[in-house]
């Protein structure tokens, strides 16, 4: 089953290595990893998506904690979460046809518009992964140039 | 007052109360040896070989309990030590190791002797760190230390720059480390301690499991006291040896793949573990399938990641083993019905525990043969040093053997290569333990094929007078591999004829070292004593069987209670000559 991780780290360089490296040396999967500075500029967020059964995610998890410079592991799978992940999405439109459907499409998806040439529209897209699978399957018979994601990021809801 | 990085280096390691440390200068440590050089309370050990050095560091540590120190160059220097750091890595040997590095500006650009030492030392670390700013040195070295130290001891690489050791800065040794990532848990949880000791009231077959924990946290004491108010037999890994006295009346040896039939037997029909600072590695649990399959676990261990990674913990608790035990003692010492009932209802189970051990006790014949058994030299020089000697071993047959028949009774006095295996581990370390305890009687029991991995420390043990008393079961093979040949296929010695070479006693004499030849069973006492009677370090070389086997084993996959107890039939009887004919063909005949 599926897994998102949120790790606190410091922000030091090597750290993203340290964890990245204990994926690999123990054969863990990353599916995605995100990495970016939080407000305490001497702390780093790194949200790991990951997969396994209870005995594997649970070593992910005493494996995360025991690097030295991890300050906080939450497995946000088990608790109430928002996931969200950006994709920007690159499209081929030749006929004016084409280029009215690619605007509808957006629309349904609430997908901005952030480029436009008249061989090409640029989207950008964000949600979970199921919408920006949707978008991408609804636009792919388009024909789609490029495809980048951010990877996952996900943050705990607070109770009411 | 300003000091420059290479005087806050020495001052900080005053502070740690280091009095020895291993290494070999090289460019980018000049300066640091050339401060080190000039005073007095630090110690510089100069090995021949940067893992001589860090196997020393091992040693030392080993021995004492606190963080051996090893100082290399870049490069070749750096990844000359990554065995070591990947042995303290598995074996919980506290270690730091400093390394040079090239100047910061040059860092990345591919200069001479520089490598990614942090990359490359890190999954082999507990932790490491790049000092990029002299301000940063003190601190950097306290935790360094505090981490090799604390938790789950482990080696910690320290990474200098050449500029780094020459630039100034205040000089100012931090009290304390306030570390937020790293808080290793001490106590053990009440709740699960109290619950422990309910299933081990319960428990009609329990069985004390004692792993490399027990030795650091130096709980040797608890485990007995666990063990005698309980009545509680106790079992040991190669790492827990010393732990709990060998000639204790509940103790059964040794477990694992080299473990007697008692302890192995026991671990199989137990119905409840207790694991003490063990990992459940592969060499002990056997086919995990099979493992224990009827027992519940109790798992104490400082290090959450080992407990439930191979085997299912019903009652885990994270601590450190000593504070846990005396905490279970205390518990269990206050329950109602205990421990007087415990002794009568422990009969049924310690008399099966002990007809185990009357069926296949470990045994050799030496008598009425005309070659050395080895088991027969390792009897003789325990017979002869009890517990005032720490046993150092390299890795193989003679490994097993001296686990088996070395009855260690203290903790921190057999030192060998665990988790990694390492062969060329036993001697370098052996020298490290000497140089911490000068005055103990210190045995490498090594082989012919661990010894020459290492074997240019001879110089060191020469020059620093370090009495070493090396037992070298020779057998001119790689034996366990020819073990595993003879067992598995078909008596083909792939690579692991060693042929007659070299001369140990010629090669020690050329060092100044004392060597000494055994060449059947009527020789082995004489030598022993000559050598332990002799106040340097000594080679004795015994010239053993050949094609001796090391049993119990339980065979690679095997279940735990599935041990092979002796040499099966075909080996009996001829063996196959070798392939590799020119290797000294007469010594592959029949033995």
């Amino acid at each position: 089953m599926e897994h998102v991780i949120s790790v606190l780290v410091e922000n030091n360089p090597g750290v993203l290595a340290r964890v990245a490296g204990l994926f690999s040396a123990r054969g863990y999967n990353i599916e995605s990893l995100s990495v970016a500075p939080t407000p305490d500029a001497t702390i780093s967020m790194i949200t790991v998506v990951t997969s396994g059964d209870e005995i594997i995610i649970e070593q992910i998890m005493k494996q995360l904690n025991k690097v030295i410079e991890v300050l906080k592991v939450v497995d946000l799978t088990e608790e109430d979460h928002l996931e969200r992940e950006t994709a920007l999405i690159k499209i081929v439109t030749k006929q004016g046809q084409q280029r009215d459907e690619a605007i509808r499409i957006a629309g349904i998806f609430r997908a901005n518009i952030v480029d436009s040439t008249p061989q090409t529209y640029t989207f950008e897209v964000s949600g979970d992964s199921g919408k920006i699978q949707a978008v991408i399957d609804r636009l792919k018979p388009m024909g789609i140039k490029e495809i980048v994601r951010t990877g996952r990021i996900a943050i705990a809801r607070d109770a009411l | 007052m300003k000091l420059t990085g290479s005087e806050i280096f020495v001052e900080s390691l005053k502070c740690e109360g280091v009095k020895t440390i291993f290494g070999i200068p090289g460019g980018v440590v000049l300066k640091l040896f050339d401060v080190l050089h000039q005073q007095n309370d630090v110690e510089v050990v100069l090995t021949r070989h940067e893992q001589g050095a860090i196997h020393m560091a091992e040693g030392y540590a080993k021995a004492t309990g606190k963080a051996g120190v090893a100082l290399v160059t870049s490069g070749p220097g750096m990844t000359n030590i990554v065995t070591g750091l990947a042995d303290a890595m598995m074996d919980s040997v506290p270690l730091v190791a400093f390394t040079g590095q090239v100047p910061t500006s040059l860092i990345g650009n591919d200069a001479f002797q520089e490598a990614d030492n942090i990359g490359i030392s890190r999954p082999c670390t507990k932790h490491n760190v790049l000092v990029k700013d002299v301000k940063d040195l003190a601190t950097v070295i306290k935790e360094a230390f505090y981490i090799a130290n604390t938790g789950r001891p482990g080696p910690v690489l320290v990474d200098i720059p050449k500029d780094v050791t020459t630039e100034s800065a205040e000089f100012h040794y931090p009290d304390k480390v306030s570390l937020r990532g790293y808080r290793p848990t001490v106590s053990g949880n009440r709740f699960q301690i109290k619950q422990a000791a309910d299933e081990i009231l319960k428990a009609k077959r329990p069985v004390i499991y004692v792993g490399g924990g027990s030795v650091f946290s130096g709980a040797a004491n608890e485990v007995r006291e666990l063990a005698d108010l309980t009545q509680i037999p106790v079992t040991m890994t190669v790492m827990g040896l010393g732990s709990f006295p060998g000639t204790h009346p509940l103790c059964m040896g040794m477990l694992g793949m080299h473990g007697t039939y008692c302890a192995n037997m026991a671990m199989h029909e137990a119905d409840l573990l207790i694991a003490v600072g063990a990992r459940f590695d592969d060499r002990v649990t056997g086919k995990l399938s099979e493992f224990s399959p009827r027992a519940r676990v109790i798992h104490i261990d400082i290090d959450p990641t080992s407990i439930k990674k191979n085997v299912h913990a019903h009652i885990p608790i994270v601590g450190d083993v000593k504070a846990v035990l005396k905490e279970l003692v205390q518990v269990l010492s206050s329950m109602d019905g205990n421990p007087a009932s415990v002794k009568t209802q422990r009969r049924p189970w310690l008399k099966q525990v002990n007809a185990w051990s009357a069926q296949h006790p470990l045994a050799y014949q030496q008598e009425g043969k005309k070659e050395t058994k080895p088991q027969y030299v390792i009897d003789k020089a325990y017979e002869l040093t009890k517990h005032k000697a720490i046993v150092v071993t390299d890795v193989g047959q003679h490994q097993m053997w001296a686990a088996q028949y070395f009855k260690s009774g203290l903790q921190r006095t057999f030192l060998t290569s665990g988790g990694l295996g390492t062969m060329g581990f036993g001697f370098p370390a052996a020298i490290g333990a000497q140089k911490a305890y000068p005055n103990k009687t210190v045995l490498c029991i090594t082989s012919e094929g661990s010894f020459q991995m290492n074997l240019q420390e001879l110089a060191v043990a020469a020059i620093h007078k370090l009495p070493v008393k090396i037992i070298l079961l020779n057998n001119q093979f790689h034996g366990m591999v020819r073990q595993w040949q003879d067992l598995f296929y078909e008596g083909r010695y792939a690579s692991s004829d060693l042929g007659n070479t070299p001369d140990f006693v010629k090669l020690a004499e050329a060092y100044g070292i004392l060597g000494l030849r055994s060449e059947g069973p009527g020789d082995v006492e004489a030598v022993l004593k000559e050598g332990f009677k002799h106040k340097g370090p000594v080679m004795m070389d015994f010239v053993i069987d050949r094609f001796e086997n090391c049993y119990p084993m339980i065979p690679a996959g095997g279940a735990q209670h599935e041990m092979m107890l002796e040499d099966p039939p075909q080996l009996k009887t001829a063996r196959k000559p070798s392939r590799n004919k020119g290797e000294d063909a007469d010594a592959v005949l029949p033995a």
